[in-house]
């Protein structure tokens, strides 16, 4: 069987995952491109005894570096020479779509235009000649519909063709005589000092005189490009004093003249626009007064629909893994072996499975919002106030707001920024916003020190998580992201329908994804807690002989200016690293109150790692009189800002693993959330006392 | 007449004639379609009055103020 490499490219929201998809069906594989966070699809499907391997390129506009996403993609291009490249294209929007293609074509790629979204462009009123497009480019225009079988089979024939017979494009581009002029001596000088470029020549040119620092660095490396750079800045000096612009503009100038000449002879325009139905949906939707509500009403369902649905499932898999446990324990009797398997292994399976629902059901929402088109209206509408407050995205409201539910599935929602650096200033905020499983740990502190002004008290750490961020976030911009420059430019693709194959396999993807990858980690890390909980053999679990308890004890000393040195409230922390909720629990466990009543027993329905309780431990007075006898309320709220602010858990970290595709983040992550912590809950316990509280 | 992008009204459009300055975002822009040459059309203002959203070679962008002051427009 021939085997044949293809890529798929296109413009973003052109329908690429859709062919993807179509084509792979689930015979697909997402991992990521070596050494970034950039996605990269790959599958293979059989077509007529031809084994095809597909990868889907990023969504790019051009091949610039001007993102790490544009660079993947070229040097996949450039390095990889897959046997064809199938270029997808929006019918619709055919002049900035083709401006890729253009590129491509300058690569010397051995490209097929699939156009896609016809439908549209009939709508439009719009006439494509692909006959004559065809004709024009040297390359087979083929008229598909992603979404069904239009044109698919067509489509597979042409890809097996042009595999055993390349396209020649690189002549068919034109540039204007100035340009083509000076890019032919640029070329002249490569082909004589460096010819061995795996590179067309002209490209080379092109990219050189457009100042593309990637390929001047690689020229520079060979060690004989000094005649080719010293020709290109003689060029450039000459561009602006002869056009008062640069080369780079003059040469984007003349790509788009190129394809408006493509255009003018192969599609008809009607001669005036029709008013689209996407702009009667956007005169609502961004409307003045009914943008916001509109956009806060469309947040509150997905926050509702994800914790309302997605937490009680999530309880049921805790509850279906504590029983699970429990019934362990009762037929396997007490010992080292049973705590193993109960408090480490089905501990921290469950506490990977827990995440499961939640994500499933985010990713569905989200990804209805992406293929709908709303979140980039979205963006739109919340741009200026995200930049002005935290110099972020209009995109970056979205993760925050998930935040407030969980942390994970906020950093997983991060992936809908393009701009890497926004990607990653907004996964370090995002644990600031304080999620569902700090509130167990309020309550029982609120109950027992606040009960006056409960609902103040938690709203005052909401704010503070906030405020926190927005400082952060400052901070982070002027030193870690400095000269990050991210502008707001970004398309606002019509209004479509989303298809149910494609919200499901996006859905499935994420949550396989973070179950792989996230969720071993969240296991390891359960374990490796367990296991210093537990050891030396014989010891109660988490007591202060075990490991964790002699830890505590050593690092109390450090939580002493801030209010809370007991060894006590230092396991808690440590414990709340699993998970923030477990704090609670575990106060109950070392005390021997809440949860099942009983003694000090090592047995498993106590260990720290569980959460359900008889009754809630804001209404146990034992637990009460406990809080009251360790903290002050000063040293409490320090406490409850402490966990607010330090470590994210586990997960959360493990989720910024998963999405930095390094541990460089997460540790940056841990260590300076740890100081922030420390930092804000010593100016309130310190700053409390001199006031007196 | 000559008016800066940013200063557009809603609704209003024209030609684009010159870019300002000389920033990485302006090679952006262009390759987006803002080339010169081009129609340009604002189609709305976010409501909190920025960015804006323009109708550039049929398609539909959105930009910050903030760029669109180096763009200037040719009003017929």
């Amino acid at each position: 069987m021939d085997k044949i490499k293809i890529a798929l490219a296109g413009n973003p929201n052109v329908g690429k995952s859709t062919l993807f998809n179509r084509l792979t069906g689930m015979r697909q594989h997402v991992g990521n491109w070596p050494g970034k966070t950039v996605e990269k699809k790959e599958g293979t499907f059989q077509y007529n005894h031809h084994e095809i391997e597909v990868v889907d390129l990023p969504g790019n506009y051009s091949l610039t570096a001007y993102s790490v996403e544009e660079v993947v993609s070229r040097d996949y291009i450039v390095g990889e020479k897959p046997d064809v490249i199938v270029n997808i294209i929006d019918a619709a929007n055919l002049e900035r779509n083709l401006y890729l293609t253009v590129q491509m074509m300058e690569l010397g790629a051995n490209l097929v235009l699939a156009l896609n979204m016809n439908k549209f462009a009939r709508e439009k009123g719009l006439k494509i000649n692909k006959n004559e497009l065809s004709e024009l480019l040297g390359v087979p225009v083929i008229e598909i519909e992603a979404v069904d079988k239009t044109g698919s089979d067509e489509l597979l024939k042409t890809i097996v063709k042009v595999s055993k017979s390349p396209n020649v494009v690189l002549d068919r581009l034109e540039y204007g005589n100035e340009v083509s002029e000076h890019m032919e001596q640029i070329e002249k000088i490569i082909d004589q000092d460096i010819p061995q470029l795996d590179a067309p020549s002209s490209w080379i040119a092109l990219k050189l005189m457009e100042d593309d620092p990637e390929i001047i660095k690689k020229i520079e490396e060979t060690g004989k490009g000094q005649r080719v750079l010293k020709e290109v800045k003689k060029i450039q000096r000459h561009f602006n004093d002869v056009f008062g612009d640069d080369a780079d503009a003059a040469i984007t100038d003349a790509r788009y003249g190129f394809i408006a000449g493509l255009v003018s002879e192969s599609v008809k325009k009607p001669k005036i626009d029709k008013v689209t139905r996407s702009d009667l949906i956007d005169r609502i939707v961004t409307h003045k007064y009914l943008g916001i509500p509109i956009f806060l009403l469309i947040m509150w369902f997905t926050f509702q629909i994800t914790f309302t649905v997605g937490d009680p499932l999530g309880g049921y898999i805790e509850e279906g893994f504590a029983w699970l446990g429990e019934t362990l324990a009762a037929s396997m009797g007490e010992g080292f072996l049973t705590s193993f398997i109960v408090d480490g292994i089905i501990g921290g399976v469950g506490g990977v499975l827990v995440f499961v629902p939640l994500i499933f059901i985010l990713f569905l929402i989200l990804s209805i919002l992406e293929d709908s088109g709303y979140l980039a209206r979205a963006a739109f509408v919340m741009d200026r106030f995200m930049h002005k407050l935290v110099g972020l995205h209009g995109k970056s409201f979205i993760p925050m707001i998930l935040g407030f539910g969980c942390a994970v599935p906020g950093i997983m929602a991060t992936r809908t920024l393009e701009n890497e650096k926004d990607r990653l200033l907004t996964m370090l905020i995002v644990p600031f916003m304080s999620c569902s499983a700090r509130l167990p740990v309020y309550a029982l502190i609120v109950a027992a020190f606040f009960s006056a002004y409960q609902g103040w008290v938690i709203f005052s750490l909401y704010l503070l998580g906030i405020v926190v961020a927005i400082i952060v976030a400052a901070i982070f911009k002027k030193t870690i992201f400095k000269g990050m420059s991210a502008p707001f430019v970004m398309e606002l693709p019509p209004y479509r329908i989303p298809t149910v194959k494609g919200a499901i396999i996006h859905m499935w993807e994420r949550g396989v994804l973070f179950l792989k990858k996230a969720g071993t980690i969240i296991l390891a890390l359960s374990v490796v807690i367990w296991a210093l909980s537990s050891l030396p053999v014989g010891v109660e679990y988490g007591s202060q002989e075990s490991v964790t308890g002699q830890i505590g004890t050593v690092l109390s000393p450090i939580f002493e200016p801030l209010g809370f040195g007991e060894w006590q409230a230092t396991v808690a922390i440590i414990y709340g690293f699993l998970a923030k909720e477990v704090v609670v629990s575990t106060f109950g466990t070392l005390y021997g109150i809440g949860g099942d009543g009983g003694g000090g027993e090592a047995s498993a329905d106590e260990a720290p790692a569980e959460t359900e309780e008889e009754t809630a431990p804001e209404e146990d007075p034992g637990f009460i009189a406990v809080m009251q006898e360790l903290f002050t309320p000063l040293s409490a709220y320090a406490y409850m800002v402490f966990v607010l602010l330090y470590i994210p858990c586990l997960a959360t970290l493990a989720a910024i693993r998963r999405e930095t595709n390094s541990w460089k983040w997460p540790t940056f992550a841990a260590v300076y959330t740890f100081v922030v912590a420390y930092v804000v809950s010593f100016v309130i316990y310190q700053g409390g006392l001199i006031l007196g509280f | 007449m000559i008016k800066t992008l940013n200063n557009l009204e809603k609704g209003e459009n024209g030609v684009i004639r010159a870019f300002k300055g000389n920033s990485e975002v302006k090679k952006h822009l262009m390759e987006m379609g803002l080339v010169r040459g081009s129609d340009v059309k604002v189609e709305r203002v976010a409501p909190l009055g920025d960015p804006i959203e323009v109708k550039i070679k049929g398609y539909s962008l959105s930009l910050r103020k903030e760029e669109a002051k180096q763009i200037e427009i040719e009003i017929k």
